[in-house]
């Protein structure tokens, strides 16, 4: 398959000059010879602790910031290209965390226009797409809305309108659901999800919830600038051991399957949600049932 | 308390007023002021006032929000007043003590009270009909041809425009610190002035420290879409002009023109 975004080599270090000492250098690498290639129309979901790199990392996708060493390729463009940034960030579009500070307008519509407006787009092509965008995230009616009126799962649904509104063929979310309470966070990921199915936009989702991830179709987890494990999300969840020594969790399907396993009980660690784990509990529970008949007969 | 503040207040409607093209009504707006400021009698003064009158009405709104309009111009009002009653001289009316109230002073201040009035109500009538946005775009419109002369036209508007996106998200921000600060013993409501002044420091600082935060992330969110300054940039809405918005702005003229010649025919009262 296609790949929309390839990491080779890629190294990045944040340098801070120490005037004091004559000017020496600190360097925080962050990555080292990182390779990840991102498929088109993919699901990824890139998990990682607070401070392992995801961001930094989410960033070097549509050229906020620049690799130190290796290369990363976007949308067919290499990043570094600086006469390349603006069709690079027309088909890598970005969602931050805060919704706040990313809606630019007064006025929901018009802050979908805002890229549109800076492509240059012909007035009666912005409208369409500015309605189709808005109907694609659910907020047509709160078109003529102001921003401050909005629920916080409302507004980041406004704030990928704006970027959906672009055309783009990868969204790249960093943490979108960090600000906000249940029931946006579930708006926004059926949002995204629905996104990537029936668009075929490629989603990149980092987070550090491990119920999103588990909707993804491939999940990287990250620690220390690596990446550690880059799998389904079935396979990458039953590392549960791997996964709590790099500080993060598991999916609470996968944790009650992790504690059975620790009590020798018959269980399954491709378990990720609640649906499949209702599943193995039913028949676990009518097999031991029988069991229990059939002793009881015999 | 903060949610009471009325600046760029927008109270949408169908009304003509509401719907004259905002380039217009910015320059319907400036020539009231000057038939206001023009105005050097009181019979050449009612001009304006008829004028406004007659724009209020179109406008349908309520003559409450006008008077709420007023409430934070009351200290400014009394005081010019009282000064100007006091200190021009003239014939003495009443005299207290050494302060002579003469009736040059009367007059003026009469005079000011008026004009004072007037200017806020015509303004608040226009930023009240009229969203902030269109108002901005209007403006950007309107000092699109000082760019030739470098003017930054485009960069005003977008910087009018995001601080306007900012004020309801700031002022929330405000009285969540409030509230932290409060929550932390601090005494916000009582004590004398000084006190008060020096209290709202712990709240100011941080609404600093984090509008600046604001500012990089939303830089950063404009660049990922593509922003780069106003050239090649499109409209989602274009402001039209029609026959009303010409109707109106020669009423208006008509209205100057009327308070000139009653300025020319009394030269003094």
């Amino acid at each position: 398959m296609e790949e929309i975004i390839k990491a080779e080599d890629l190294t990045f270090w944040y340098s801070d000059i120490d005037e004091e000492s004559g000017g020496t250098e600190n360097r925080v690498t962050v990555f080292e010879d990182l390779d990840l290639k991102i498929e088109k129309g993919s699901f990824t979901a890139i998990l990682g602790h607070n401070g392992c790199g995801k961001s930094t990392l989410a960033k070097h996708f549509n050229a906020v910031l620049l690799p130190c060493g290796g290369k990363v390729y976007s949308a067919g463009y290499d990043t570094s290209e600086a006469d390349r940034l603006f069709d690079i960030r027309r088909h890598v579009g970005m969602v931050f965390q805060n919704p706040d500070n990313q809606i630019v307008a007064s006025v929901v519509e018009e802050d979908v226009a805002f890229a549109l407006e800076n492509m240059g787009v012909p007035q009666e092509e912005m409208r369409q797409r500015v309605d189709e965008a808005l109907k694609a995230v659910n907020m047509y009616e709160y078109r003529e809305h102001a921003p401050s009126q909005l629920s916080g799962g409302q507004k980041q649904r406004v704030a990928i309108a704006g970027i959906i509104a672009m055309r783009p063929d990868c969204i790249v979310l960093d943490e979108p659901t960090a600000m906000l309470d249940p029931v946006g966070r579930r708006e926004v990921i059926k949002t995204i999800r629905r996104l990537n199915r029936e668009e075929g936009i490629t989603i990149v989702l980092i987070t550090h919830y491990m119920d999103e991830a588990a909707k993804g179709d491939r999940v990287v987890v990250m620690d220390k600038g690596k990446v550690i494990l880059d799998d389904t999300p079935q396979n990458v969840f039953s590392h549960v051991e791997m996964l709590k020594s790099v500080g993060l969790d598991v999916p609470q399907s996968t944790q009650l399957m992790y504690l059975m396993e620790q009590s020798g009980m018959p269980c399954d660690l491709h378990v990720i949600n609640e649906t499949a784990c209702a599943d193995f509990l039913y028949r676990l529970l009518t097999k031991t049932k029988l069991e229990v008949s059939l002793d009881n007969k015999a | 308390m903060l949610k009471d503040i009325t600046i760029g207040q927008y109270f949408p409607g169908t009304s003509v007023v509401h719907r004259i093209d905002a380039r217009f009504k910015i320059v319907i707006t400036a020539v009231f002021i000057v038939m206001l400021f023009s105005a050097s009698n009181y019979s050449a003064l009612c001009v304006p006032l008829v004028f406004f009158a007659i724009a209020f009405m179109a406008s349908k709104l309520s003559a409450k929000l006008m008077i709420k309009s007023m409430k934070p111009i009351v200290p400014v009002i009394i005081i010019t007043s009282i000064l100007n009653i006091f200190f021009i001289d003239g014939v003495s009316v009443i005299k207290i003590w050494k302060l002579n109230i003469t009736d040059n002073g009367l007059y003026t201040s009469g005079f000011m009270i008026i004009r004072l009035i007037a200017l806020i109500c015509g303004s608040s009538l226009l930023t009240y009909t009229t969203s902030p946005i269109t108002l901005t775009d209007a403006l950007e419109q309107m000092l699109k041809p000082l760019a030739k002369i470098k003017f930054p036209a485009h960069e005003l508007a977008m910087m009018m425009t995001i601080a306007l996106r900012f004020i309801p998200t700031l002022i929330e921000e405000t009285d969540k610190i409030m509230q932290a600060q409060k929550a932390r013993g601090a005494e916000l409501d009582s004590g004398s002035i000084p006190q008060r002044a020096k209290a709202l420091v712990p709240i100011l600082i941080p609404l600093f420290v984090s509008s600046f935060r604001r500012a990089e992330e939303l830089a950063l969110a404009m660049e990922c879409r593509c922003y780069n300054g106003g050239e090649g940039r499109t409209k989602l809405k274009t402001l039209v002009s029609g026959g009303k918005d010409y109707a109106a702005l020669s009423l208006s003229i008509f209205f100057l023109s009327v308070v000139f010649i009653l300025d020319l025919g009394k030269v003094s009262f």
